[in-house]
């Protein structure tokens, strides 16, 4: 659905490269995660899908169009098919919310009946037809996300782009808009391309995630993948931020490994089982156990000692379990 | 000092004579002051229709015609005046110089009140299909309401003291009273009288225009 094919952007002359050869896909239908510190690039990189900024080098193509190639009328009718939403919302102080939501068919042209019928079917789907004749002064965060999410929806596009979309919000009103954002993919098969510089929001939505750093992509998988083994040292601080710090392993008697768990083989009871049958002991250095999206993991730091290590190690892994050793390495 | 010796029909004459001024060049001020500030705006560093040559001229030029006294403007454009409407004299001979003089002050404020903006907003029309025009249209201008309509309450405040101006050359209204009678003969009365009803115009002016913003503001 969305190709960058080494994509450069630089501003000013010979200044400063935001991006540098990014090359990404995004297949249709799934939610694709960027993550980056701020100024990694993540902001010019959402742009260049819908043209709003133009890339200094190599090509961006969106639904089968280079969007640089784009004539003025090509780009309104690409922009039609991709909806943005932003970290500020930017909804317009003067018009009600469902005038706001109206705003882009009317910008296309529609007909006022047909744009007032599907300002308040829209309303209805975010939950906010109470709220229709109030202005967005008068909303809280939350709200006011939601009637840029109806509004971004307004032309049917095939693809949302969110732009910091949660940023400004408490973490119960985040929840509730990525539960919002997840609802529209699954139901409406939206494409959906979101920037955050918080982990959390990866976990909970996102089917793959592109780690960004200083203007190039650092690592990029599905979220399971670079959420439990992160390479990149960027991508291990996010993850960090994410779960908390794992107890450090220096010091600590016999061999420390981290066992992965993920589906099923998480509410197993595999520690006691291979305990018994090896003879080896533990010690919990440190853990997590959470979900991403529906699937549940559990990652542990342990240290091995007694019994027979190598047979215990093989057993974990026998039974679904990823086992890495950290020893001489700090956990993390 | 007695009220006896006012002539009120002369009074209510110039009363008259000022708010047609007044309502003449103020609709013709917003006219031309209004675009003009819109592209000043627009051809402004970072702005859609970025232009440093046309941005600079027209700078230059709003610049120029700020700095000339009001007075001074006045006279040296009799002739100006004259070619326009015919005559330098009366209501129709002062409404050119109020124009000339207060469409810069006017865009200059409009400019700032389209700055004031959020970048965002215009930005998330762009990004939902709208073309300039649309953008102009329909959301730099609206989200401005408030700042464009506080920027018309000063600069017809400024009007006023501009029409009392005029009354120098020969414009009449409620400024000429005060300088043909107060000042050259001395009736003290007739210049209170003038002031007073002055202050309450300008006040007038300012409750309407605040009671305004608050009507088109949803901040």
């Amino acid at each position: 659905m969305i190709t960058f094919q080494d994509v450069s952007k630089t501003y000013g002359l010979g200044g400063h490269a935001a991006l540098s050869e990014v090359s990404l896909s995004v297949k249709a239908g799934e939610v694709f995660g960027v993550i980056g510190a701020s100024g990694a690039g993540k902001s010019t990189l959402i742009r260049l899908i819908n043209g709003l900024e133009t890339p200094t080098g190599g090509k961006v193509i969106v639904d089968g169009d280079d969007v640089a190639a784009l004539g003025v009328e090509g780009l309104r009718a690409l922009r039609r098919r991709v909806g943005m939403i932003f970290q500020h919302f930017n909804l317009l102080s003067g018009k009600t919310v469902a005038q706001n939501v109206a705003f882009p068919l009317k910008l296309a042209g529609r007909p006022a009946t047909e744009v007032k019928a599907r300002a308040a079917e829209l309303l209805a789907r975010v939950g906010l037809t109470a709220h229709a004749d109030k202005y967005p002064a008068q909303l809280s965060g939350g709200q006011k996300q939601r009637v840029g999410i109806a509004r971004a929806l307004a032309t049917n596009p095939k693809v949302l782009l969110c732009d910091e979309a949660t940023s400004a919000l408490d973490p119960e009103t985040t929840e509730q808009i990525l539960d919002l954002i997840s609802g529209l993919n699954r139901e409406l098969g939206l494409t959906i391309v979101l920037i955050t510089h918080e982990m959390d929001v990866v976990r909970r939505v996102c089917d793959r995630v592109a780690v960004l750093d200083a203007g190039r992509v650092v690592e990029e998988g599905p979220v399971e993948d670079v959420f439990l083994h992160p390479e990149s040292a960027i991508a291990r601080r996010f993850v960090r931020e994410a779960d908390g710090e794992v107890t450090a392993a220096a010091g600590v008697a016999g061999r420390v490994v981290r066992l992965t768990f993920r589906g099923e083989a998480t509410y197993k009871p595999v520690l006691g089982e291979v305990a018994r049958t090896t003879g080896v002991d533990y010690s919990i250095l440190g853990g997590r156990i959470h979900r991403l999206r529906e699937t549940p993991y559990g990652q542990l730091t342990l240290a091995l000692a007694g019994g027979d290590v190598a047979a215990a190690i093989a057993q974990f892994q026998a039974s679904g379990v990823r086992v890495d050793e950290l020893s001489g390495e700090t956990a993390r | 000092m007695s009220v006896s010796n006012i002539d009120w029909s002369e009074i209510g004459q110039a009363t008259i004579d000022t708010l047609s001024m007044l309502g003449g060049s103020l609709v013709l001020t917003i006219a031309l002051g209004l675009p003009l500030g819109v592209i000043l705006f627009l051809t402004g560093k970072g702005q859609m229709l970025e232009n440093k040559v046309a941005n600079g001229l027209l700078s230059l030029l709003v610049n120029v015609l700020r700095s000339v006294p009001f007075v001074i403007l006045l006279i040296v454009m009799i002739p100006l005046t004259v070619a326009l409407v015919g005559t330098s004299l009366g209501v129709a001979g002062a409404i050119p110089p109020l124009v000339v003089g207060a469409a810069p002050f006017f865009a200059r404020l409009v400019e700032t009140a389209l700055r004031e903006v959020d970048k965002g907003v215009i930005e998330a029309s762009f990004a939902m299909g709208a073309k300039r025009r649309q953008v102009v249209l329909g959301a730099l201008l609206p989200e401005a309401l408030p700042g464009l309509v506080a920027a018309a309450t000063v600069t017809a405040v400024a009007l006023v003291s501009y029409t009392a101006m005029a009354g120098v050359v020969g414009a009449g209204g409620l400024g000429d009273l005060a300088i043909r009678f107060g000042y050259q003969r001395f009736q003290t009365d007739v210049m209170i009288v003038t002031v007073v009803l002055m202050l309450v115009l300008v006040q007038v002016l300012q409750m309407i225009g605040d009671a305004v913003v608050r009507r088109v503001s949803h901040k």
